[in-house]
């Protein structure tokens, strides 16, 4: 307590200054004035009076001096003196002090930017409670191709049913063409992106709903009144924010749904994006076969459980599950078991960061290389301007500054440059934030992550310290302990070769790294150059007009109507004036959408125990083909008779 | 040659401060360095400006007050008082020094068979 209240007092006064000087003399002079009398008073004569007392009281500047360094803080009197001496002189050179605070911003604010995409994408756990828990459940088959994941209803009722590690499990359907649904009853028809879950894949994650409730397992079950979650954007837009909102109805695709609940602001549902409404799947288990795994699924681990544990559950359920239900229709149940499904089941942040985390990582790398060459930018600039100041620095040694008080000079300036430097970074790392939030590259997962927050801040002080540390200690080496002479013609050669190395050093490193990073950013080019010259398939891409339709079933109740009113739609599509050419299709090239089967060629026989490979399938109308501009190389097109007659054709792709 | 007279310490003046103070009531750094000069028999001769820094750490910590009055030549002068911070202080230094004088007296005057 004593010392807190003595700091803080020397602190105000190192503030104050001057003040308790006159103070001390005053003392002084009263002091010596009374010993002098006392001394007059013993019988000397006034001038030895004087002098005695004098004498006896002690050096006075030495006293004042000690006086002072008990009443202020030294070194943060010498430190502002240095901060406003460094100010001082580099606003003499602004050339220099541009130079340096501009290659130091560049290099820290693209450190910063990246750190803050690598920390919101790569490091920052989900945000859902116990994030560690959750896990994706997905299986593989080993067989056809490994890389497939995706899960069946049947392993879902059963894993949901029997496991001992998963506290609950759910799926859910994520393709874009699955997740569109149509809402009506409003002014406008709108167009949205739905989610379809059970309701495991969203009580697993642990959010509650903001209003009203999420689903339950009744909601879930088939034949349960429709239901369904607005997110807290879509409540927003198309609500006014209104909490009655829950408990009104919507109609999705044609079906009135109960609006049963309003997820939070800040609720994603792994990394979709402007997701508008959530939608029970419903799936009947009684109608439930075997092997359709197009969907996916997350599940929470029990606390005591892991990520080996449950996957050991999960293969010691998959034969339970194919034993459980019948495959569909014109599948045998023995060629499911020689796809050798197996678990692949995967942390959930894994899962939604992907392979993103290794490009994030090489990036950082590379942005920390351009740190380090505008460190060595910044240093050889310090070297040399330091060099023309010798002078100076031996002026100051002959006059009696320490080694340390010079080094302690030359580390301050460094210091502002730094903290200048990475002010502007910040700036420029927020601003590039923004360009990136606004053009983000498709397919970086959790961009909404990503920001500038106290982690990030806490980065940046790092680096600057790191950055002060780098191009500020080298010329503090080089030059606080030289003394040098005050005449120029003593400079020796030996002294000013040495003084080149260091540069040269500099140089020949900064040359090096940034060979890398030329290298590097080449092959990059050539990648992206590589990728835009690819031959897409189809022809004058600036001329094809893509969009979604769908015909609901209150629409069209009976389904062999529905090519029909394709045709009518298509007919009606191609009459528009400026319209060529329209074709339809369960996706286009390049949106992802990826549909396998298993191809049998008819004339060939296949050994007993193998199985033919997945391969990529797409449902297209007549004239698709013609529309995108691919070249039929044999052959013919389909026509609207091959539908309508349900022949079977089929066209194969050339490669 | 005579021995150099012995160097105050800087703890210890504070303690001599701090009694000083406690057996005058308010007096002026002179007067203070005197009673000090006195007390010791002169064998004390205290660099006498030394003072001055130990009055102003003293103050800082709250042992000791200050205010300008006038000295008996009708001088400004800076007077010094006691707290009942200080007066604590010297209350509980002065028994540490007592207990440390104590061992140390003890030390001195222990013989061999004492410790038998």
């Amino acid at each position: 307590m004593r010392l807190l209240r003595r700091f803080f007092m020397r602190l105000c006064n190192t503030a104050a200054r001057q003040i308790d000087e006159e103070r001390l003399n005053d003392e002084i002079e009263e002091h010596l004035a009374l010993e002098t009398a006392e001394n007059i008073r013993r019988g000397m004569s006034p001038a030895e009076a004087r002098r005695q007392a004098q004498l006896k009281f002690g050096a006075v500047e030495a006293i004042k001096e000690e006086y002072r360094a008990e009443n202020r803080i030294r070194f943060v009197e010498t430190l502002v003196q240095d901060v406003r001496y460094g100010l001082r002189t580099l606003r003499k050179s602004p050339g220099f002090t541009i130079v340096a605070v501009l290659t130091l911003a560049l290099g820290v604010g693209a450190n910063v930017a990246i750190f803050s995409v690598l920390d919101g994408v790569v490091l920052r756990p989900l945000s859902y409670p116990h994030p560690e828990q959750l896990v994706s459940v997905e299986l593989s088959p080993l067989a056809l191709d490994p890389t497939l994941r995706g899960m069946a209803p049947d392993d879902y009722f059963v894993f949901r049913e029997q496991s001992h590690t998963f506290q609950d499990i759910g799926i859910y359907l994520e393709t874009d063409s699955d997740r569109d649904v149509n809402i009506t009853g409003f002014a406008q028809p709108e167009r949205v992106h739905a989610l379809n879950v059970t309701d495991g894949a969203l009580s697993v994650l642990g959010v509650p709903a903001m209003l009203g409730r999420i689903f339950s397992r009744s909601d879930d079950s088939p034949g349960a009144s429709l239901t369904a979650i607005l997110t807290y954007e879509y409540w927003q837009r198309k609500f006014s924010a209104d909490p009655s909102a829950v408990g009104k109805t919507i109609v999705v695709d044609g079906m009135a749904c109960e609006i049963i609940g309003v997820m939070p602001r800040n609720f994603r549902f792994l990394d979709l994006q402007d997701l508008a409404v959530i939608l029970p799947l419903g799936l009947d288990r009684s109608a439930t076969h075997l092997g359709d795994f197009s969907y996916f699924g997350i599940a929470r681990l029990k606390a005591e459980s892991n990520l080996a544990q449950a996957t050991a559950d999960v293969a010691r359920m998959i034969p339970i599950a194919l034993r459980s239900f019948s495959p569909p229709a014109g599948v045998s149940r023995d060629f499911l078991e020689k796809a050798r499904i197996a678990p692949n089941l995967l942390p959930l942040k894994q899962d939604v960061v992907g392979n993103v985390s290794g490009l994030v990582w090489i990036l950082m790398g590379g942005i920390g290389m351009v740190l380090l060459i505008a460190c060595a930018n910044v240093a050889n600039l310090l070297l040399v301007r330091t060099e023309g100041r010798q002078h100076e620095l031996a002026l100051r040694a002959a006059l009696g500054a320490t080694r340390k008080r010079i080094a302690l000079q030359l580390l301050v300036e460094s210091s502002i440059i730094g903290l200048f430097g990475s002010i502007a970074g910040l700036g420029l790392a927020a601003a590039a934030l923004r360009f990136l939030g606004a053009f983000a590259p498709s397919g970086l997962p959790r961009i909404t992550d990503i920001g500038i927050d106290s982690r990030v801040l806490f980065f940046t002080l790092g680096i600057t310290l790191f950055t002060i540390f780098l191009f500020g200690l080298i010329p503090v080496l080089k030059h606080a302990g030289v003394r040098a002479s005050l005449s120029d013609g003593s400079r020796t050669i030996g002294v000013s070769r040495e003084r080149h190395r260091a540069r040269n050093l500099l140089v020949t490193m900064q040359v090096a790294l940034a060979l890398v990073l030329l290298i590097c950013s080449g092959l990059m080019i050539r990648t992206f150059r590589v990728l835009t010259q690819t031959n897409p398939g189809f022809e004058r891409p600036a001329e094809i007009q893509t969009f979604r339709i769908s015909i609901s079933n209150s629409d069209v109740p009976d389904d062999a109507n529905v090519p029909r009113v394709e045709q009518q739609i298509q007919d009606k599509l191609a009459a528009i004036p400026g319209v060529s050419c329209v074709g339809f299709s369960t996706a286009v090239p390049m949106d992802g959408d990826n549909r396998f089967d298993n191809v049998f060629a008819a004339d060939r026989d296949y050994a007993p125990g193998t199985v033919p490979p997945l391969r990529h399938l797409l449902f297209v109308s007549p004239k698709y083909f013609q529309t995108l501009g691919v070249p039929v190389i044999a052959g013919r097109d389909l026509t609207w008779d091959d539908v309508y007659n349900k022949i079977p054709v089929a066209i194969i792709s050339e490669n | 040659m005579a021995r150099p007279k012995t160097e105050v310490q800087q703890g210890t003046l504070a303690l001599m401060v701090l009694k000083t103070l406690d057996v005058l009531g308010p007096v002026h750094g002179y007067g203070i360095a005197r009673r000090i000069e006195q007390i010791s028999g002169d064998l004390l001769a205290v660099n006498q400006g030394t003072l001055y820094p130990v009055l102003l750490k003293l103050e800082q910590e709250g042992a000791i007050a200050s205010e300008w009055g006038t000295s008996e030549n009708n001088r400004k002068a800076r007077f010094y008082r006691l707290t009942r911070a200080g007066r604590k202080q010297l209350r509980t230094e002065r028994e540490d020094w007592e207990e440390t004088s104590a061992i140390i007296a003890r030390f001195f005057t222990a013989k061999a068979e004492d410790l038998a």
